[in-house]
This record gives C-alpha cells, structure tokens and sequence, in this order.
C-alpha cells in the first residue's frame, strides 16, 4: 500500500512550488529586506543587542496576542477588545499585588483564569447568540476600558514588585556562566554614518571602513540555547523529509530546503550571538518561543487546529460534517482572552504601573499582524509562522522609525501601506493563480 | 394571430462537463401564452436565461430572432430594452423596501438623482391597478404576501413597457386562490396583446392558460402542441416529458435486502423560517440494509428537508418524531449524535454545504471523523494520508495528489470526495441528496457504481433526486414526496415515470 500510494503523487515542478508559496517565501524576504533597510538607514543601530534585546521585549505582547488572533481569524472572526483586556488585566493584577499585596504566583495565574472569563464573556455572544465578532468585541472594547477607569479609579498604580517585574525585563540567567565572558576580535565592515541624514532628508554616500571589533560573549547559555535550537530544528526537519519521502508525502524541492534552513540556522545563531554579547535570554523570549511552538503545534497537527481552518473555510460544510462550530468559536475567544491577559501583565510589568490608557490602539496593530503575515479576512487561510512575523514586521518599523526619530506621524502613515500592500499581494497573486 | 414574436434556432448551451441545451429550438406568437414544461432539469431556466441575456451572447451557439430581427442580448438591460422581461421563481425584491421603490428599482423616476417621489408613487398606483392590488406604495414587501409579491413583480414588468413576459414558476409558492388570481390577469393582458410564456408543473394550470405548448427534454426540443387544434390533455404532456431513452446508463445490480435500519416514524417538521408553517406533515418510511430507495418530487416537495432535519435537526424546528435504528429508537438532536446513530447526509449542495472549497482532499477526506486519525487530539499524518489515499483510490478520485485544494476538482470528483468523506465515518444508513447533480455522464455512472457497493456492503442506501430516469434506474423502491408529504410507495414494478408523475399531479389537485 506504502509503495502504491507514493506512485500516484506526483512531485510538483520547482516553479510550482515557489508559486504555491511565494507568500511564505516573500513574507520572510520582505522581514529581512526591511530590517537591513533600517540597519543601514539607523546607520547599525537596528541590530545593536541592546537595541534586539528591545525589540524583543517591545514587540513580545503583541505577537503574543497575534497567537491568539491568528485562530480568531482564522475562524472567521475579529477581535476588537483586545487592547482593553490588556488594560482591563493589567489594571486587576496592579490592584492585587499592589494594594492587596497578594504574592504573584497567585496573581498570575487567576489573571489569566480571568482573561479567559473575559474573553467567555464576549465569545457567548458571537458563538451562540450568533452577533458579530466585529459588534460584540466592539462593545467589549468600551465595555473594557470603562471598567479599566472604574478600578483603577482613573489613576495608575504602580510600581510592582521585583519578582513581578522580571516577567518583562528579567534574564535567564547564565547557566552556562562558568565558561564566560568569552572576549575575541575580528574584522568587520562599519559605516561611520547612516546613510540618510534624517534632519535634511539627504542621502549620503556610504563610507564602509574595515575595522577590527572586540566582541565579548558575556551569556555563554544564550548562544547555546541558539546552536542547540538550531541543531534541533535542522535534525528534525532532516528527519521529517526523510519520513516523507519514505510515505510519499509531498516535499518542498530540496534547492528551497537547504535556502530556508541555511537562511532561519544564519538568523538565529546571529541573534544568540547578538543577545549573548548583552544581557542573554530575556524570560519574554522563553515565553514568547515556547507559545509560538505550542501554538504551530496546534494550527498544524491537532483536531482543534483542523476543525477552526474548517470551520473557517466553510462553517455550513463543517457544521454538517459533525463539527461543534459554536464551542470551538467560544473556545477561541476563551484563548484570545487568556492570552490577552498574559500580554496585559507582561506591559504593566514592563512599564511597572498599570495605567488606564494602557493598551490604546494595540487591537491594530495585533490584527495588521495577522492579516500582514498573510490571514484571510474571510476566514480559513493563515499561519502562526505568519502572524509571527508579521508582527515582526511591524516591530521592525517601529523599532527602526523610532530610532530614525520619526514622529508617530510618519509611523502610522508608513505601517498603514505596507498592511495595504501586503493583502494587495495577497489578492493579486490569488486573482492570478 | 400567427405573427412570429420570438424564435429561437438551434441554441445549444454547455456548462464545463455538461450540455444543458441541445440544438434547441423554440417559437413564440405574438399575444399567445406560451407554456414551457420539462423535468427538472430539462433546461427550461437556462433556455430563458439565454433569451433574457443573463448568458450573453457568445456563450451559447444559436440565433435568437426577436420581431423577425437577429439579436444578441449581452446584458439582462438589453433583452429588457425591447420589453422582454423575465420574473424568476426566486422573487427578485428588496424586502425592507417599499412597493414604489422596488417597482423604480434601477428605473427611478428622477432628476439629476433626485427622486421625484409624488410621481413615483402616483405610477406605482396606476400600476397596482392594473394588476389587481389596492396596497398603497408606501407598504414594505416584506409586509405583503408571496401572491402579492409575484404580482408586484409583474407589475414591475410593466413599468418597464413589457411586450413578452416570461414567467418561471409563477405560481409554485402560491396558494389556489393567488393562483388563480395571477392566471386570470395572464389571461386579461393576452386579451390587450402581451404576450407571456410561461414555465410551470402545474399541468392543470397550464391546460387552462396555454395557447401553445413546447416540451424539453434531457435539454432538447421534444414537440410543440397547439391547444387550439387539439385537445392535450394531462397525459399526452407527460408521456412528452418523460419520454423514453435510458438503457444501459445504469450498472446492473442484484438486490440482497436485510433487515430494516432505518425507521421514521410521524415526523412532522416546521419550517426554518416561516415558523408557524407546518413544512412536512407526518413522514413515515424505512430502509432496510442492501436496499437503495429512492425518493422522487419536484423541487420544494420537501425531500432534502426531510433529509436534513432527520440529520441532526440541521433543518426546520419544532421537529416530533421518531428515528428509529435497527428497531431502537435513537438520539439524532444533533449532527454528531446523528453520525454515531449510524447516519450519513450528502448534500445536494456540495460546494456551499458539502467540501471545504479551499482545503485539500485530504483534510475534507477525514473532516467528519478527524478522531479516527487522531490520539489525544493530535493528527497521526502519516494515517491520515494513508485513509485519504485509499478513498483516493478506491473511488478513483482523479487529481494530482490528495494535496489538491478541492475547489480545482471536477464536479463528479468533488462528489467523491463527499462520499469519501460520509463513508470514513462507516454509516449504516447514507442518505444521497442529488448525488448526480451537475456532473456528467461518465462520472455518474461510477457514482452509481459506488452506491451499488455499498448496497452489496448491506448499507441502506436512501436516495433523493429529481432526474426520475436515475431513481427509476437505481432504486429498489420509490418514496413519492409532494408538498411535504409522502404521497405515495412504489415497488420496483410499480414504479414508472407516469405513475410518479401522476401521484405528484394527483395529490397537488387534491390538496
């Protein structure tokens, strides 16, 4: 059976495959186009570790929202109130720990038991009162804020306590600390200038020197935790092809497997680097890494993860086919909640107070993410590796517009085509294939 | 009298693995009411969909000559420009408009965008007049009834100066006295020389109104009777649309019958929408395993509600009843308990109700009993390959792997895959609502292939369709349906076009 299966499916042509993907492909091009774009127009700043260390930390609450997002999307629906959750929760943990000094290894927990009951609370009516997602979290939304300003009576409460605190802007600490710091020069391209001065807006010719650069490994454990990633991920995608082929599965073209390995092992070991040579793993990170492989996990090998594509391809079909659509609705707006009380506890700690306008406006950019990472507003269609770096993206812009000292202005202007763009290329190359 | 209005020569239309209409030829006279009959299916729709230009010009062979003149419709406005308007059996109003605004519709009376209303309305009360309705302009559609609503449609066709109103089942939602209504009105505007057609099942209607009659078949001309030089009488139109031509399309069986499996007993269903109307009236009827039966009806009959409110109560509410399983009464209030009952419903909808358009073979394969491929919620891939390729194989799905985003399959394929779907979930009882719609004659054969294995396997095979031909061909037994009852029982020796058809006509002059 094994041997006659693999007979009868034919392997599709290279042009094919890069056809069927150009969205993937093009989706990680277009992240590595952008961030060497503003390593060279912040004149290197971009990839400075201090600077990784805070995109990570700047951009950790809103891919983890996108997580959650991504399968809300995915199953046809939007969620407007995820801004206000962030400030709802972040408020009541403030109120807990703060004024009630009640130890965090409880308070963290119930928030996001409290998170999930938000997100229950809008989910009941989308999912089987049949309003729309847009309408009900749109309400949540005010709802939410309102309720943040009742609690937190207009004021901000802060600061946390320590151990709070390190949820954001805590280090894994070196593990590996008895074989650093480890210090050695090489050779290395520097400008001396950004290539455009942003106070005139004139270009400037690049003047690229070699010079010799000290590096210093200060968090050995980091860069292990990058080369032992890697080797993993290499070894498993190694062994998936081989049990593919052995099953006959289909196989992205090989020429494209060793690009996209060579490409991913190249970033992540630099970004190990870049992070061992600062302060090492921020525990976001940790957080962030482990969702994002529970949550690939989910999309793309169990039950639930099958039946929300189903269901958002075709909620008529998945119905009849046995499918209980209004639970599995209910339960991603549970998810969206829990995650979104996790994201609203991570900023209150990084900002250590919890304010009423917390969160303004993140639903946006939560949304752009997934929708820039390549989901289809009309459901079915969408990846976590997408909204991942989709969020990313964004992070980057950010990041790089801040560093440049453009004004919220030029942000919002810029980030707001290049979401018009991106589904634009979504839809061309869909009209076209 | 005989003044030529119309005439259409040698149309043939074809949808990608299907020729809907077959050299296809059809005259009009001027101020006649011309009935158009067939089965479903025949291609009565489309031959007016052609003629009115929703098919424009160049996507069908043929010529159409309107007033002695060759024309080429390539717009709907086209067609209406010369008063050739067509009132489709789905109402085409805006519910939560007025009478007057629906009537102006597109055509409003109006200067530089500006609606000039007391003219609007002054025009839509002459018009009401004259089709019988004393409403004032101002009440919404959603406010008036079906019978009254066909009339506003007709009076609509008015507004825009009408020579040749084409009316699609004009009266199959209306009660006797609305009916009568809208057929004595046809009969008044032939007396100032309008000229209609119109398409209808209801013979005795048509006996009454029509000058002339044309028959299709399989999508082809079978004759033209003339009323007026011969007295057609019920029979002599049904014998044209039933025809005869249909050895060899079905694949031979012999019927090993068991016990029963399924049972449904009294079951009376409402209606989805309208909630206080009574849809099916007490249902009863059994399969038994290795028996394929067959439920025949012209559409609206309430075959596919039966069907689906039997399914999980995915249709209809107030539903009371009893399904019965192997004699035991069983649980099917929803669509998983009704799969773990033993059931399995394939739609007639396969692409809005059926597949998951734009996920692959595989993930539609194994969608209704992902469980069976899964430990601890987590999908064993390489199992699920191996199920999605052995359907793959077993049904001769033809594609380039079971990787194939099912939207890019063929019609018949797609079907399969359906089937693939249900029969994963192991069914005792499958029920095929239009298995063959829209797919061609090969691939229907192989379905019907399919469902004579089954049948072999000692699953009760409950089959809908309106293609009498396929029933006839496929059935053990056949389940008469009209208007929402069981009107009749065949055995496989009673069972004929005519006798099917004349339990249809029979119970609709009762009712």
């Amino acid at each position: 059976m094994v041997a006659d299966t693999s007979t009868q499916i034919n392997k599709p042509s290279i042009g094919d495959y890069l056809k069927n993907n150009i969205r993937e492909y093009g989706l990680l091009i277009a992240l590595v186009v952008i961030m060497l774009f503003f390593q060279i127009l912040t004149g290197g700043v971009l990839f400075k570790p201090v600077n990784l260390t805070n995109l990570v930390l700047q951009n950790s609450f809103i891919v983890i929202m996108a997580l959650g997002m991504l399968l809300i999307i995915v199953a046809g629906h939007i969620d407007l109130s995820v801004g206000s959750i962030v400030a709802f929760i972040g408020g009541l943990s403030a109120i807990m720990l703060v004024k009630w000094g009640v130890h965090f290894s409880i308070v963290v927990p119930l928030c996001l038991i409290l998170g999930g009951l938000v997100g229950a609370a809008q989910g009941y009516w989308v999912a089987y009162q049949k309003i729309p997602a847009f309408i009900v979290t749109l309400a949540g939304m005010l709802v939410f804020r309102g309720l943040t300003y009742l609690a937190l009576q207009n004021r901000p409460i802060g600061p946390f306590p320590k151990d709070f605190q390190l949820l954001s802007t805590g280090f894994v600490p070196d593990l590996l600390g008895f074989l650093g710091p480890i210090s050695f020069s090489t050779p290395w391209i520097q400008f001396q200038q950004s290539l455009i001065d942003t106070s005139t807006w004139s270009v400037l010719w690049p003047d690229p020197q070699l010079v010799m650069v000290q590096w210093t490994i200060n968090n050995v454990f980091a860069l292990a935790v990058a080369l032992i990633a890697v080797a993993f991920f290499i070894y498993k995608s190694i062994g998936n092809r081989r049990q593919n082929e052995l099953h006959g599965t289909e196989n992205e073209p090989f020429g494209f497997f060793v690009a996209q390995m060579s490409i991913i092992s190249a970033v992540a070991i630099f970004f190990g680097f870049q992070l061992s040579t600062y302060r090492g793993l921020p525990n976001v990170l940790v957080v962030m890494a482990v969702l994002i492989a529970l949550y690939t996990f989910v999309t793309t090998r169990s039950t639930i993860g099958r039946r929300i594509y189903a269901m958002g391809g075709n909620v008529k079909a998945a119905k009849l086919s046995g499918i209980n659509t209004e639970r599995l609705t209910f339960f991603t707006f549970i998810n969206m909640g829990v995650l979104a009380a996790l994201a609203g506890m991570i900023i209150a700690a990084r900002l250590n107070s919890a304010t009423p306008k917390a969160g303004v406006g993140f639903e946006l950019d939560v949304i752009a993410a997934c929708f820039i990472g390549g989901a289809s507003a009309s459901g079915g269609v969408g990846k976590i590796t997408g909204a991942v770096i989709g969020a990313f993206i964004m992070g980057v812009m950010n990041n790089g517009m801040s560093i440049m000292g453009l004004g919220i202005d030029y942000q919002q202007l810029v980030k707001g085509l290049v979401l018009l763009a991106a589904v634009f290329f979504d839809v061309y190359n869909k009209n076209k294939g | 009298m005989d003044n030529i209005i119309l005439e259409m020569r040698g149309i043939t239309k074809t949808f990608p693995g299907v020729k809907a209409l077959d050299n296809v030829s059809f005259k009009v006279r001027e101020g006649e009411i011309h009935a158009l009959v067939g089965e479903n299916g025949a291609g009565k729709s489309t031959l007016m969909k052609v003629l009115s230009g929703v098919y424009p010009a160049g996507t069908y062979d043929g010529e159409i000559y309107y007033d002695g003149e060759p024309r080429r419709f390539s717009t709907i406005s086209d067609s209406e420009h010369l008063g050739i308007i067509i009132i489709h059996q789905e109402l085409a109003l805006v519910p939560l408009l007025s009478i007057a605004e629906n009537i102006f519709l597109g055509n409003e009376i109006a200067t530089n965008g500006v609606i000039h209303w007391p003219q609007t309305f002054a025009r839509t009360q002459e018009l009401l007049k004259k089709v019988g309705l004393s409403e004032p302009p101002a009440t919404l559609i959603t406010d008036i009834g079906v019978g009254k609503q066909q009339l506003v449609e007709i009076a609509k066709a008015l507004s825009k100066k009408v020579r040749l109103l084409i009316l699609d089942e004009p009266t199959a939602s209306l009660n006797e006295n609305d009916s009568d209504a809208l057929l004595k009105l046809l009969m008044e505007f032939r007396t100032q020389g309008m000229t209609s057609i119109i398409i209808s099942h209801k013979l005795n209607e048509i006996r009454k109104v029509a000058d002339q009659i044309t028959i299709l078949r399989d999508g082809g001309t079978v004759e033209t009777l003339d009323c007026q030089t011969e007295d057609v009488g019920e029979d002599r139109i049904i014998k044209g649309m039933v025809g005869r031509a249909m050895e060899d399309r079905y694949p031979p069986r012999e019927p090993k019958i068991g016990e029963t499996l399924l049972e449904v007993k009294n079951w009376n269903v409402f209606h989805q929408h309208h909630r206080d109307r009574q849809f099916l009236h007490n249902v009863n009827f059994t399969v038994r395993a290795g028996e394929v039966v067959g439920i025949a009806g012209l559409m609206g009959a309430g075959r596919t509600e039966t069907a689906m409110s039997i399914f999980g109560k995915s249709w209809g509410h107030k539903i009371t009843g009893d399904v019965l399983m192997r004699g035991k009464p069983v649980d099917v209030s929803t669509i998983p308990r009704a799969i773990d009952a033993g059931l399995a419903y394939v739609t007639e909808d396969r692409k809005q109700l059926g597949l998951v358009l734009i996920n692959n073979i595989k993930e539609n394969t194994t969608l209704s009993n992902l469980k069976a491929v899964a430990k601890n919620g987590v999908i064993d891939d390489r199992k699920e390959v191996k199920v999605a390729s052995d359907y793959r194989s077993k049904l001769r799905i033809r594609s380039h792997s079971i990787y194939q985003e099912t939207v890019n399959l063929s019609g018949g394929n797609q079907q399969k895959v359906v089937l693939s779907k249900w029969l994963f979930t192991n069914p005792e009882v499958l029920i095929l609502d239009e298995p063959t719609r829209g797919i061609d004659i090969g691939a229907k054969y192989e379905i019907y292939t399919i469902i004579n294995q089954l049948a072999a396997e000692g699953k009760g095979i409950l089959m809908i369709s309106s293609e009498m031909p396929e029933l006839l061909g496929t059935c053990d037994r056949i389940y008469v349906m009209n208007e929402g009852r069981i009107v009749a029982e065949l055995s496989k020796a009673e069972a004929s076009q005519e006798s099917i058809m004349r339990a249809i006509m029979r119970s609709g002059e009762k009712l």
